[in-house]
């Protein structure tokens, strides 16, 4: 039986917390969304509600990181990494706290609540920040081995995570290293790289697409980025797609060619969501609007 | 740390003095807010707080944010005379790689419980400390200073409502009310004091509050010493009220001394006015 992303996340937070009262959930008010309400359940003197204010939240954080606890501040992504963007840089990533920070409702699928509640800029800003790490586990089971992994790494980190429900826990291998990559499937043709959420979706779409030898990595952890296989994989192809549940500019595709125009010209084909504010919709149409459901991605891909 | 009053007056002017050499020196710094408040450091850091600057990551101290992190070098010419830091080292202040950057950056200087410098942010860490001194069941009270233009940062009321909720009786806001911010608004031939109302404010928050002359050495010391051991559930603000430029007549009151340093001319008046008025 799989679980998703979101819920397992909230398992495995009030675990940690159980097991170690120096882990402290900070909630800006949406814990029943981001199922940090499950160490409110577990062990509710863990737990901490910090109300609807991200920017006091954030300094919190960091007072309490100096004191000795680990802190894991949650919230939509968007209000998280943009209303308390500068108490992120200069409480956290300045002093170099070990803060957690939790950006949940990713990218565009955030229950049909529009662009307000949209985070399709989150990778971009968070990746300009010195210090900080950047995570996003490709389903629940990674999950859980990227907060083992956050949990005893000190510093500052974003885990971005997306309230998809339709992902299982397919990803086959769940060791996790923060700074590796992985490659999950074999090919010469095409290279598709993707993190977080489009992984899952990519995996059914070369399924759909047997005659092209296409190769397929996940980077879970976007900063630092593993420049070394992608670089690997990238030689092997004649063609290297992203595709991102992001803006496509200053997320994944951005970071990818960077990389590549430094190190190995070739030819970098971007698939994320395009440069403007979307409506409000079900999941499935904003996928479908933006290309970036399975139909979308494979037909993109096949034109190519 | 026990001094007279009259022996903390003193250290107080010898505190200005350091406040404007080292300004002197680098031709730099926030000479206004640091004069403002060197009565309320002094009455802190040689009074009040239970630090021990032989050990400053000492676990149990009590822990100062300076929120206006702006003046810097007011709190490191305290550190300077407390024993934290040399005399000598007042004069790297300011400059790349030297410990004493122009804001305070506990990554550099472990002297500092906090880095501080975007304005709002250090009540937000305060309150954190007070939580987590609470949960470890550590008898620490967190000092933080804050400025009264700071205080239109809305970060800082997210931070009282917060305080409240938590029943912060460990935490002791203290505004350095000196009635000038950098620009301001223009109020006649004068600026209009950023903050005339901070005890209401505050009060409204759940706080107790005292107001008191933040250069009257006696009311910061009995203040202090009353705030101190109130444990009733309720975080504690010091309205402070003070004057920019404190101890200098020609800098007192005028917003141009918010970000500047002495010249040579200026110095000399400056130094003899401090040695008269003590």
């Amino acid at each position: 039986m799989s679980i998703s992303v979101r819920d397992q996340f909230g398992k495995q937070l009030a675990q940690l917390a159980k097991d170690d009262s120096r882990v402290l959930a900070l909630d800006g008010d949406l814990g029943n969304s981001t199922r940090l309400d499950s160490t409110e359940k577990e062990t509710a003197d863990s737990f901490l509600q910090m109300g609807i204010a991200e920017q006091n939240m954030v300094g919190v954080a960091a007072g309490l990181a100096s004191v000795g606890f680990q802190p894991w501040v949650c919230s939509f992504a968007t209000f998280l990494t943009k209303r308390a963007l500068d108490q992120i840089v200069v409480s956290i990533a300045q002093t170099n706290f070990d803060v957690k920070l939790v950006g949940s409702y990713s990218g565009l699928l955030t229950s049909n609540t529009g662009k307000t509640h949209h985070s399709l800029d989150d990778i971009a800003i968070m990746t300009t920040i010195p210090n900080m790490t950047i995570i996003a586990p490709g389903d629940a089971n990674e999950t859980v081995a990227a907060m083992k992994a956050m949990y005893k790494t000190p510093g500052p980190m974003y885990l971005r995570l997306t309230r998809d429900e339709t992902i299982p826990s397919f990803l086959p291998d769940v060791d996790f290293e923060i700074g590796k990559g992985k490659t999950l499937t074999e090919g010469t043709d095409i290279l598709i790289v993707t993190t977080g959420s489009t992984t899952f979706r990519v995996t059914e779409v070369i399924k759909q697409m047997e005659d092209v030898s296409i190769a397929h990595q996940h980077f879970p952890t976007l900063k630092p980025f593993d420049k070394e296989l992608l670089l690997e994989g990238a030689r092997k192809v004649r063609l290297v797609v992203t595709v991102e549940e992001h803006y496509i500019r200053g997320g994944l595709g951005s970071i990818v060619s960077e990389i590549l125009s430094e190190s190995l010209p070739k030819k970098v084909y971007r698939i994320g969501v395009p440069d403007k504010f979307l409506g409000c919709g079900t999941d499935e149409e904003l996928l479908g609007a933006t290309g970036l459901s399975v139909e979308g991605i494979r037909n993109t891909l096949s034109a190519l | 740390m026990i001094l007279s009053i009259e022996q903390l007056k003193l250290t107080a002017t010898v505190l200005r003095k350091r406040i404007l050499s080292t300004a002197y020196y680098k031709k730099q710094g926030h000479v206004g807010g640091s004069l403002s408040c060197a009565d309320i450091l002094v009455s802190l850091f040689f009074h009040q707080l239970s630090i021990d600057p032989s050990n400053p990551k000492w676990e149990d101290r009590d822990r100062f944010v300076l929120s206006k992190g702006h003046t810097a070098l007011g709190l490191y010419a305290t550190l300077a005379l407390r024993g934290y830091i040399s005399e000598e080292e007042l004069k790297t202040f300011d400059q790349y790689e030297s410990r004493l950057q122009a804001h305070p950056d506990m990554t550099k200087l472990d002297a500092l419980d906090m880095s501080t410098g975007s304005l709002g942010q250090g009540l937000s860490a305060a309150v954190g400390m007070a939580i987590g001194a609470k949960r470890l069941k550590k008898d620490i009270r967190v000092y933080c200073l804050i400025g009264d233009g700071e205080s239109q940062e809305g970060q800082i009321w997210e931070a009282a409502n917060i305080a409240e909720k938590y029943k912060l009786d460990n935490l002791i806001v203290i505004m350095d009310q000196n009635g000038l911010q950098q620009y301001g608004w223009k109020n006649g031939n004068e600026r209009m004091n950023p903050e005339s109302n901070g005890r209401r404010k505050f009060d409204s928050f759940g706080f107790e509050t005292w107001e008191v002359d933040g250069h009257s050495m006696e009311d910061l010391v009995s203040v202090l010493a009353d705030v101190k051991d109130r444990e009733n559930g309720r975080p504690k603000a010091i309205i402070a009220n003070t004057t920019k430029g404190k101890g200098v007549g020609f800098m007192e009151n005028n917003y141009v001394w918010h970000s500047k340093a002495p010249n040579d001319e200026e110095y000399v008046i400056a130094l003899t006015e401090l040695e008269e008025g003590t």
